[in-house]
């Protein structure tokens, strides 16, 4: 069966693919989590929301705080696939392609 | 979202091919893949050594923001026709991943597009598919020390 479109969209996100290996080892509250990055709280608590949505992520209740833990089982579905390799190289040409397109004027 | 990039890699095959179309001359794309400045851009690594011709080598390293390298590899070119052809070798060091054999082709359709195709091969099919396993790991920006200790243990459970 074929992976719906948003989990690889899910982890072409750099941040995102950052909280997928915070989260490999141990379970973490989004404010752990949060505090690993110079971005702000909203921004990685919408990357959150993305990779529970994309089932990446697991979220349990615990007393009052919420813990996050990643879903091997779904991590090793897409690790079979070639989506990820082929997602990294489109990223990379894409850098290419805008640094060349902006190269252009200055050889002209 | 536009599939621009294509990648064919078979069952069994110990090779894949990776296509991509781009809105540029070949003479730039060419030119991405020559100048270390350039290539280290897009490739978001450090270009310790790039030399353009038969027989030359080539280094890449990348470093966390605390200046700890988190991945190096090299090769040497075996073939370089300018504009057209690239053929080298390519190397992670210290991993247990051996050599794998590159064929790039620099290919003109328009005066303004251009294609790439690259052919790998690898050693032997599991080689090839525990490479393509690695990219989930790889151009992550080290924000943190710590994503470094858990890289490690993902990769086990990939």
């Amino acid at each position: 069966m074929r992976l719906r479109r948003d989990v690889f969209q899910a982890i072409a996100d750099p941040t995102r693919r950052a909280i997928l290996l915070l989260v490999a080892s141990q379970s973490m509250t989004a404010g752990a989590i949060a505090s690993n990055f110079t971005t702000a709280r909203p921004t990685v608590s919408k990357h959150l929301q993305i990779l529970t949505e994309c089932e990446l992520l697991k979220s349990e209740q615990n007393g009052r705080e919420i813990y996050y833990r990643l879903n091997h089982h779904k991590i090793r579905e897409i690790a079979a696939f070639i989506e990820p390799f082929r997602q990294m190289w489109d990223e990379r040409f894409n850098k290419l392609e805008s640094i060349m397109k902006k190269h252009k004027p200055k050889k002209a | 979202m536009e599939r621009k990039t294509s990648v064919h890699a078979e069952d069994g095959k110990q090779e894949l091919t990776i296509t991509r179309e781009f809105d540029l001359p070949v003479e730039l794309l060419f030119k991405a893949y020559t100048e270390s400045d350039i290539l280290s851009q897009w490739m978001g690594t450090k270009v310790l050594k790039l030399e353009n011709r038969k027989h030359g080598g080539w280094q890449f390293e990348t470093s966390d923001p605390g200046g700890k390298v988190v991945f190096r590899a090299n090769g040497v070119i075996h073939e370089f026709i300018p504009g057209r052809k690239i053929t080298r070798t390519f190397e992670m060091e210290n991993t247990p991943f051996e050599a794998q054999l590159e064929f790039l082709e620099f290919e003109k359709l328009t005066d303004d597009t251009s294609r790439l195709n690259m052919h790998i091969v690898y050693r032997s099919v599991a080689l090839r598919d525990q490479t393509l396993k690695l990219p989930f790991t790889w151009g992550i920006n080290m924000a943190h020390n710590r994503l470094q200790t858990v890289l490690n243990k993902i990769k086990d459970t990939l």
